[in-house]
């Protein structure tokens, strides 16, 4: 509220400052970068942007000056007063004056430049109309500077006036200066005022509150008034007669009885009587101070004669019709020093101040609406007949019988405790109040799980009835099964000569597929026995004979066959038919039989004899071929007896040679080989 | 305390052991260890992991639909104490629990029967098809028995075509 607050002003920037905010604002957020090459069109935009923008927070800035600074006819008389004899009412009006005169000026600069800007032709022409625009308005704003200057002053000035809310309570204390105004006000509110030996310590209104009956009471302290004719006070002076003057309050008026504020009790009443015109409507009290240092009844007879003028004075403004009685409580006595009597003048002004509110309240046309909340209407009685409320009586036996039920006290289970030892050694029996089929299973501990299940999940009121039908069900199909077991076992049953067929079976499967995988996988790295020396492979009759007939066969005609058909006997056929046919000739029969046999058996038919000599093979005789022979036999005798393979073999020897496998690449990675 | 189950594997989840997981939906999912846990963190179906109850149940492999198993159900409401009741249960959970053993197994058992049907079947084929590697066909025609012939060296007799032309010529 302006009314009573004048801290929310904001500050009012001296005449420069306000131009450089402004400026710097306009170069902040407008556009900054322009070119000759642009269409005129955007220049002349630009620039009339730029001025426009100026003008426009000019005006915001300077508006806000003129609404936020009080218009003093609008507040509260009191401060319009005030205001005025601080700071000079006139002064005031024409500074907020000026400044309204600027910001019109401001206004009419920039419509000008802006209709002047629409025809600019250059680059250069819009420029330098924009900076005459803004030179002028700050030329305008710099002539105001005083102004602002001053209104600035006043501001600080506003904010630390005292918040005194001109329609509450409020108690005024007034008087010469030295009196004990501010002694008094320092010892009913937490006011701090200070108090010093010289007069007009006091150079302004200050404010105190304290309570009394639940509300709060506004106390003023005023600065000194001197007894002057009006046009000769000085503006502290004026303060104080300013607060009298408007403020609705009850007025204490001080009087200082022992005279060491340096002035008379004469002067002082003379004072009061040159006031007592701004007393009117006003409940007054007449308070004597510094009764320590003289007390009222050792007083002369002329300044008791003032005093009780000032009193009678004073107990005119009381509402008319009081008793006399009521009229003593005009003029009282304290002493600040010895806080003597204090209490008793802040309580009667107080009471004085509510009594005078209430009336004027009530006399007002609102009281009408909160009138109910003052005045409970009682009904007059119309006879003497008294008339209790009448409860029935069955009512009130109930109620008396459960007085006495709870009067009884039940046995708690703290108590319980208690008598068992305490909270560590007795623990209460949870289970002590379960409602059961039957009260001895109270304390039963049921297992909770049982063989991996939990018990709960089997629980069932008919699970006894559900178990033998289970068991019948098992019964049942253990039959079914059985039954089914018996039919199947009798088919298919292996016998034991069966099983031992099989047995061999697979035995011998087995082996042949050991072998092949032995030939398979090592073909490559293993020695192989040959065949003539390996008595497995051998390809000899006596071999032939024992497979057979471990195959269950008669080999013996197998045997023969294969004797018969031996490259031993091939060449006998000839001459076995030859010796039939020339059965008389002169054949020679003379030569024995084994000679024959040992021919034979000892060499192919196809061949020679070993040292014959051949015409091609390039040896000299007979005898030199037979050692050549027996040379080459020799060298190979022994490789053959290791049964080693050589190349000769289609066998790599050397998987990985190490002239392939080894050594850096001059180019390129060696991953891959 | 309660027995509970693994949701992944299905098996029970003893007091001190596992791991429980609340969802933003409010769903429980109780853990026996570390492996199922695991297994649900990386989003794994149970239905297909081999080891697993549930994939057992599914594939037939494990008893899953039976009478004996209805017996025990998660009850909402718990029944009033009742001292035979309890013990009624308790000594019915022990027939059941033999029961449901032996139903696992008996099924088990026929499972396995399956297998053994052919066998039998392969066994005879083979039979038939291999005994000419241990009994020569024509030792067969001789005797017609499954007798595996004795390994011992017959008696080979050669006869010598030499002396017998010999003989002729002399």
């Amino acid at each position: 509220m302006v009314q009573y607050n004048f801290k929310k002003i904001t500050m009012v920037p001296s005449g420069k400052d306000f131009v450089d905010i402004i400026l710097s604002r306009t170069q902040r957020q407008t556009p900054t970068v322009v070119h000759k090459g642009y269409a005129i069109s955007r220049l002349r935009q630009f620039y009339m942007r730029k001025v426009k923008y100026t003008q426009q927070n000019f005006y915001e800035k300077l508006s806000a000056i003129i609404d936020e600074f009080p218009r003093l006819d609008d507040i509260h008389p009191f401060y319009g007063d005030l205001l005025h004899v601080l700071y000079n009412k006139d002064h005031y009006k024409l500074a907020l004056g000026q400044i309204n005169t600027a910001r019109n000026l401001i206004s009419k600069i920039s419509k000008d430049y802006i209709r002047l800007l629409k025809y600019g032709d250059s680059l250069y022409r819009c420029k330098t109309l924009k900076v005459a625009a803004l030179g002028r308005m700050c030329t305008v704003v710099k002539k105001i500077s005083p102004s602002l200057a001053y209104l600035e002053q006043i501001r600080q000035h506003m904010a630390r006036l005292p918040s005194i809310d001109p329609n509450t309570r409020t108690i005024l204390i007034c008087g010469y200066p030295n009196v004990g105004k501010s002694s008094f006000i320092n010892k009913i509110t937490r006011a701090d005022v200070d108090v010093q030996p010289y007069a007009f310590t006091t150079k302004s209104l200050f404010v105190g509150h304290t309570d009394y009956k639940y509300l709060r009471y506004q106390v003023i302290d005023t600065p000194g008034i001197l007894d002057r004719p009006l046009e000769e006070r000085n503006i502290i002076e004026m303060c104080s007669i300013t607060a009298l003057a408007h403020l609705r309050a009850a007025v204490l008026f001080f009087l200082d009885v022992s005279g060491s504020c340096g002035y008379s009790i004469a002067q002082q009443a003379a004072l009061f009587h040159s006031i007592k015109s701004l007393f009117l409507n006003k409940p007054l009290l007449v308070v004597c101070n510094k009764i320590d240092l003289q007390p009222l009844e050792s007083l002369s007879e002329e300044d008791r004669k003032l005093v009780m003028e000032m009193k009678d004075e004073a107990s005119k403004t009381l509402n008319g019709g009081d008793d006399p009685e009521l009229a003593n409580g005009v003029l009282l006595s304290m002493s600040t020093l010895t806080e003597d009597g204090v209490i008793a003048v802040k309580n009667a002004a107080c009471e004085r101040l509510l009594n005078q509110r209430v009336e004027m309240k009530l006399k007002s046309k609102k009281i009408n609406d909160c009138l109910n909340r003052f005045h409970v209407a009682m009904p007059k009685p119309r006879d003497g007949k008294e008339r209790p409320p009448s409860i029935p009586q069955a009512v009130l036996e109930a109620k008396a019988a459960q007085a006495n039920v709870e009067r009884e006290k039940r046995k708690l289970e703290k108590d319980l405790e208690n008598e068992n030892g305490g909270a560590g050694v007795y623990s209460a029996s949870l289970k002590k109040n379960y409602i059961l089929p039957n009260d001895e299973w109270k304390e039963d501990l049921m297992p909770e799980i049982f063989e991996g299940h939990n018990v709960t999940d089997f629980v069932d009121p008919d699970i006894l009835q559900r178990l033998q039908e289970l068991e019948r069900e098992e019964g049942l199909r253990m039959e079914g099964e059985n039954e089914e077991n018996d039919e199947m076992d009798e088919e298919r049953e292996l016998s034991l000569e069966e099983r031992e067929a099989l047995a061999e079976i697979r035995k011998k499967k087995s082996l042949l597929i050991q072998e092949h995988r032995i030939k398979k996988s090592t073909a490559e790295s293993r020695s192989v026995i040959p065949r003539k020396f390996n008595k497995d492979k051998a390809f000899t009759s006596e071999r032939m004979g024992r497979d057979l007939s471990r195959l269950g066969l008669d080999p013996s005609a197998a045997i023969n066959r294969a004797r018969s058909r031996s490259v031993s006997q091939r060449g006998r056929k000839r001459e076995r038919s030859l010796a039939i046919e020339d059965e008389g000739e002169g054949m020679d029969i003379d030569q024995p039989n084994k000679k024959l046999r040992m021919r034979s058996r000892s060499r192919s038919q196809s061949r020679g004899p070993p040292g014959e000599l051949v015409p091609g093979e390039g040896f000299k005789d007979s005898a030199q071929k037979t050692k050549a022979v027996k040379l080459a036999k020799k060298a190979a005798k022994k490789r053959n007896k290791d049964a080693r393979r050589g190349e000769a073999d289609r066998v790599i020897l050397n998987m990985k040679p190490k002239h392939l496998f080894s050594g850096k690449r001059s180019i390129g990675k060696t991953d891959r080989r | 305390m309660r027995l509970e189950k693994c949701w992944f594997c299905s098996s029970t989840i003893y007091p001190g052991h596992g791991i429980q997981f609340v969802r933003n939906d409010c769903t429980v999912f109780k853990f026996c260890r570390s492996k199922c846990h695991k297994n649900f963190k990386m989003k794994r179906n149970p239905r297909k992991v081999r080891w697993t109850k549930k994939y057992r149940e599914l594939h037939n492999k494990d008893l899953a639909r039976d009478t004996v198993f209805e017996f025990e159900r998660k009850r909402q409401r718990p029944e009033r104490y009742d001292r035979n009741l309890v013990e009624n249960t308790l000594k019915a959970m022990k027939k059941i629990d033999d029961i449901r053993v032996s139903r696992r197994e008996r099924f088990w058992l026929n499972r396995m029967k399956v297998k053994k049907i052919k066998e039998r079947k392969e066994d005879l084929k083979e039979l038939e098809q291999g005994i000419d590697l241990v009994k020569a066909p024509l030792a067969f025609q001789e005797d017609s028995t499954l007798t595996i012939p004795n390994a011992k060296k017959m008696k080979v007799v050669i006869t010598k075509p030499d002396e017998e032309s010999h003989q002729m010529e002399e």
